[in-house]
């Protein structure tokens, strides 16, 4: 960078507008449609030509509109919607759900109708110059940048030959090109075939223009499929693959599975209770905040309480959570988890909780999506519960139901919302190859596993942990215990390889505390046992002692005796001696030698 | 009988080809079945835009039959296919 010359720093140092990127690719004019612009880096070529091709009720009319709304709402581009097949009014109605508000654009977003009436008569051949000079001069008093040209290939079918058409488009391209508005002209054609002869005017028109887009709209066993494609787009890099798209309500989306760039999620250390506290346990704290957890488990294994314990953990913890049920009405849910001591209907009424019930027979997995995104924006949910996303699957929709779960971890992640699925496993089968459920639990960050183990004439339910990226985790089997105080786990036994459960796990349990009794029991009885041989002892030691001292005495006695015998006899020999006058040392000789 | 007075209204588009042949064509057939009792107003959509706009003239040329009555007949093209043009126009068969 320091090397180069000056007008290169010049151009480097420059500061990108909002349009251009510094390598002078072409500028672009965004559509609006999130995904469409992600696609195709920004959008439409500004001052250019679309061509957007598709089958009847593509999507086609919607999309151009859409492009106009926008243009004028968000970049203050007034734009002029030419209608060549259905009339104005009626297009404006059909919008109306979307919520765009069309009334408010008036004078600023003009609508043309250029129908050719039914009873039309044509003699001779004849061009476009009327309705361009027509144009100009409402290009002239509203300053329109944006047009767009509905149903084109009506018009040009009342053309004589090809060469006419020829003629009209290039008389078209070129004064749109002149006056560098940001066009779409959209056209009728099956797909991405318009080779065929009656398309030739078609695929003529696609080598002309900048931009050519395809929608195409399948049905594959009974569920309807959309896509889009990019086929062309001069000067720009653009993603090529079909993309999904659906027209929700506020219009048409188009979904990307983006990919999430480097280090540029938050990543949270937070811990978020799971709503069982012994789960939480299980898992070292909790689930973290922004994970998404996936529970997989047979019919009746308690998926939903899980759910709702977890709901309500988050309501508790004062967090908007959004709970999209697809299996039951909102409000069964709600009583039913009312049985195991989970109360949401407080936490519905304070608005805190959303439940949604989204039961739809034949939707398609795309559609869910959409819904769901919609739903968890609009309540602004950190917490989103989908119960159960396997319901998401159909088949047909293998083609959307993988990005669709991609898309839905990366959004969720994106944002932030702690994102917890549950998903039905059959007893015979696993959810197929390619479902949403699949593809969740593949990319899931913890995974548990619920499961009916039959023993004993009865039918419990165990909980284990599959994976947990990131925390200590443990690899026990719990026996998942619901009643109407709640829901907990309970250590469980292995006995000869196999996991204890229910009564067994009582009767164990219990066994182990009439064992622990005996014990006691035993080392009690011992304990006194000792004691009493101790005080025995002791005693024994006591009389001893006096024995002892009987002894001591007795033998002080003795000795006293003695001398006192012996004094007393020197006394009297000496009293003996006194009598009978003796000395002293004659009497002591006479008694030395008897 | 008071025969009845037509009128036309013609959109072209500047000096383009087959605006200037419906022009000739025009004129041509209302000097043969229409004598004397026609009038026609050229109107070009490059002069008058707006009016083409508010007429909703989007393909030119354009002819319009605004009487006799009942309905106005709308017409596009160079006007080159005469019987096709006489019998929309509702003109009398024989040329005078």
């Amino acid at each position: 960078m320091l090397n180069s010359g000056g007008p290169d720093r010049v151009n480097a140092s420059r500061k990108p507008d909002t349009d251009t990127s510094v390598s002078g690719s072409p500028r672009k004019a965004p559509t609006g449609i999130v995904g469409f612009d992600h696609i195709t880096r920004g959008g439409l070529p500004r001052g250019r030509t679309t061509l957007l091709l598709g089958g009847p009720g593509s999507g086609k009319t919607l999309f151009a509109l859409e492009f106009l709304v926008h243009g004028l709402r968000e970049m203050k581009e007034p734009g002029i919607f030419v209608a060549f097949e259905e009339h104005s009014k009626r297009i404006r109605a059909n919008v109306e759900s979307f919520g765009w508000n069309l009334p408010e654009l008036e004078g600023k977003l003009s609508f043309v109708d250029a129908q050719p009436a039914a009873d039309l008569i044509q003699s001779g051949d004849f061009d476009l110059g009327g309705m361009l000079a027509a144009l100009q001069a409402l290009i002239e008093s509203t300053g329109a940048r944006r047009i767009v040209f509905d149903a084109l290939d009506v018009l040009l079918a009342l053309l004589a030959d090809p060469t006419a058409r020829r003629t009209e488009i290039y008389r078209l391209h070129d004064w749109l090109l002149a006056r560098e508005l940001t066009a779409i002209i959209t056209a009728k054609a099956a797909g991405d075939e318009i080779s065929a002869i009656g398309r030739e005017p078609l695929a003529f028109m696609q080598f002309m223009v900048d931009c050519g887009v395809t929608l195409n709209h399948k049905v594959v066993l009974g569920v309807s499929q959309r896509s889009l494609r990019v086929q062309k787009y001069r000067g720009t890099s653009f993603d090529e693959n079909e993309s999904p798209f659906i027209i929700g309500r506020r219009g048409f989306e188009v979904e990307v599975a983006r990919p999430l760039e480097r280090g540029s999620l938050e990543i949270s250390d937070e811990r978020v209770s799971s709503g069982v506290q012994r789960l939480d346990t299980m898992l070292d704290g909790g689930y973290y905040r922004g994970a998404t957890i996936m529970i997989e488990g047979s019919p009746g294994t308690a998926k939903t309480t899980l759910c709702g314990a977890f709901a309500q953990a988050a309501c508790k913890r004062r967090e908007r959570t959004l709970f999209a049920t697809f299996d039951s009405d909102a409000n069964e849910v709600i009583r039913n988890l009312a049985s195991v001591g989970i109360r949401l209907a407080r936490y519905v009424k304070s608005g805190q909780l959303r439940m949604a019930s989204v039961r739809i027979t034949n939707g398609n997995a795309e559609i869910y999506f959409a819904n769901i995104l919609a739903l968890a924006k609009e309540h602004k949910a950190r917490c989103l519960v989908i119960d159960p996303v396997s319901a998401w699957h159909n088949p047909g929709d293998s083609m959307s139901a993988n990005s669709v779960a991609e898309r839905l971890i990366n959004w969720s992640k994106a944002e932030g919302i702690t994102l917890l699925c549950s998903s039905l496993l059959n007893e015979t089968s696993t959810p197929p190859e390619g479902s949403t459920a699949r593809q969740i639990s593949t990319l899931a960050d913890t995974s548990i596993h619920l499961s009916d183990v039959v023993q004993a004439g009865e039918r419990n339910r165990g909980l284990s942990i599959i994976k947990s990226r990131g925390t200590d985790h443990s690899n026990q089997v719990r026996e998942l215990i619901l009643s109407d105080e709640g829901v907990t786990l309970a250590d469980t036994y292995s006995l000869g390889g196999q996991v204890l459960m229910g009564t067994l796990r009582w009767q164990k349990e219990s066994g182990e505390h009439a064992a622990a009794g005996m014990a006691d029991a035993a080392e009690k009885l011992k304990r006194v046992k000792i004691e009493a041989e101790v005080a025995e002892l002791e005693v024994q030691l006591r009389a001893l002692g006096v024995e002892l001292e009987a002894k001591r005495v007795e033998k002080a006695l003795l000795a006293r005796t003695n001398v006192e015998r012996k004094s007393s006899l020197v006394t009297k020999h000496s009293r003996l001696d006194e009598l009978r006058g003796a000395d002293p040392g004659g009497a002591r000789k006479k008694q030395d030698k008897p | 009988m008071e025969r009845e007075k037509f009128t036309f209204r013609l959109y072209v588009a500047g000096h383009a080809s087959n605006s200037a042949r419906a022009t000739s064509n025009l004129g041509a057939l209302c000097r043969e079945y229409l004598e004397g009792r026609h009038t026609i107003e050229v109107v070009d959509v490059f002069r008058e835009p707006q009016r083409a706009l508010a007429d909703g003239i989007f393909m030119t040329p354009t002819l319009i039959k605004l009487g006799p009555l009942p309905a106005p007949v709308r017409i596009v093209g160079s006007l080159s296919e005469r019987v096709l043009l006489i019998q929309a126009l509702g003109l009398p068969g024989e040329p005078e």
